[in-house]
């Protein structure tokens, strides 16, 4: 992957298929470390699931006997003295506060750390894709913090207007470009 | 600064038009998004399909939507266009093959042959 924004992207898309209605997306950066949370209340994975999750050849796609989206972010994150960590709790272990949180921690510092590239439309590819899940994105930096959450946006669109709408997407995408404007 | 009235305003413009384009839609634009696409360069063509759509103002005719790996990743990025029973599959895409391809295939009725999977296989 080119910028781990496209590894987010690829990794959320795991939160949406596990049927999660409330993904959130956290960006934490210092002046040397990243550490991106993705984090859902979706259907969970059983601890034997999770262990075999850095094992390319674990897949849950039946297209073909491959999976890169896991080894693909722990590579990113290991190549700069980082790690990934995965907690996990099914519906029958955690009826209440089932979900699956991925957390990848990144040194800035090291040569080899892949640079975090457009965050913005890996947010609005998300939400294009899966309208009525509330996302929580909330990307802090030193310098300030950009945010949006979707359930407050749909509050204001009401049941007639998709978030998917273009217009939408593009006020969503300006709307976050300007808080990173202001965030530099 | 963007700001939620300005939101409000777009729902007020959207309400008529989704009323209308409710029924229609003939055409849907499948994008591979799994992590082969992804790595390929899928989130452009997905964003491109996205506003040349809208540009070409097709929203009422065509929709565009996310899939999961559809099983040819040595092609990605892939769209499948769907009509009716007709399926046409778009390979290595960028976003200016979709561009080509809103405008002579969802607007002009006319598969962009050269970009088709047929062609890359020849």
């Amino acid at each position: 992957m080119k910028e781990l924004s496209l590894n987010v992207l690829d990794i959320t898309m795991n939160s949406v298929k596990a049927g999660a209605t409330l993904i959130e997306i956290l960006i934490d950066e210092t002046d040397t470390a990243l550490t991106i949370t993705i984090r859902d209340n979706g259907c969970g994975m059983t601890e034997e699931v999770v262990q075999q999750l850095a094992n390319p050849f674990y897949t849950t796609r039946t297209t073909r006997k491959v999976g890169m989206g896991v080894p693909l972010l722990k590579l990113a994150a290991e190549q700069t003295g980082g790690h990934v960590s995965i907690v996990s709790d099914t519906v029958d272990e955690a009826p209440d506060s089932h979900g699956t949180t991925v957390t990848a921690v990144f040194d800035k510092t090291h040569l080899d750390f892949t640079p975090l590239g457009d965050m913005i439309p890996t947010i609005t590819t998300l939400i294009q894709g899966s309208p009525d899940i509330d996302f929580v994105f909330r990307h802090t930096k030193p310098s300030g913090a950009t945010e949006l959450e979707t359930a407050a946006l749909r509050e204001i669109l009401g049941d007639g207007v998709s978030l998917a709408e273009f217009e939408v997407l593009q006020w969503i995408d300006g709307y976050l470009r300007e808080q990173y404007a202001a965030s530099v | 600064m963007k700001s939620l009235a300005e939101l409000a305003a777009i729902r007020d413009k959207m309400k008529d038009k989704v009323i209308l384009r409710e029924g229609s839609g003939n055409k849907r634009i499948v994008v591979g998004m799994a992590t082969c696409g992804i790595a390929a360069g899928a989130r452009p063509v997905l964003n491109a399909f996205v506003a040349e759509v809208n540009a070409a103002g097709l929203s009422g005719e065509a929709t565009v939507t996310q899939t999961g790996c559809i099983g040819i990743c040595q092609y990605e990025p892939v769209a499948e266009v769907f009509e009716g029973d007709t399926k046409t599959t778009y390979v290595k895409l960028n976003p200016d093959k979709v561009k080509e391809i809103v405008e002579q295939h969802i607007k002009g009725g006319k598969v962009v042959e050269a970009y088709t999977i047929g062609n890359a296989e020849k």
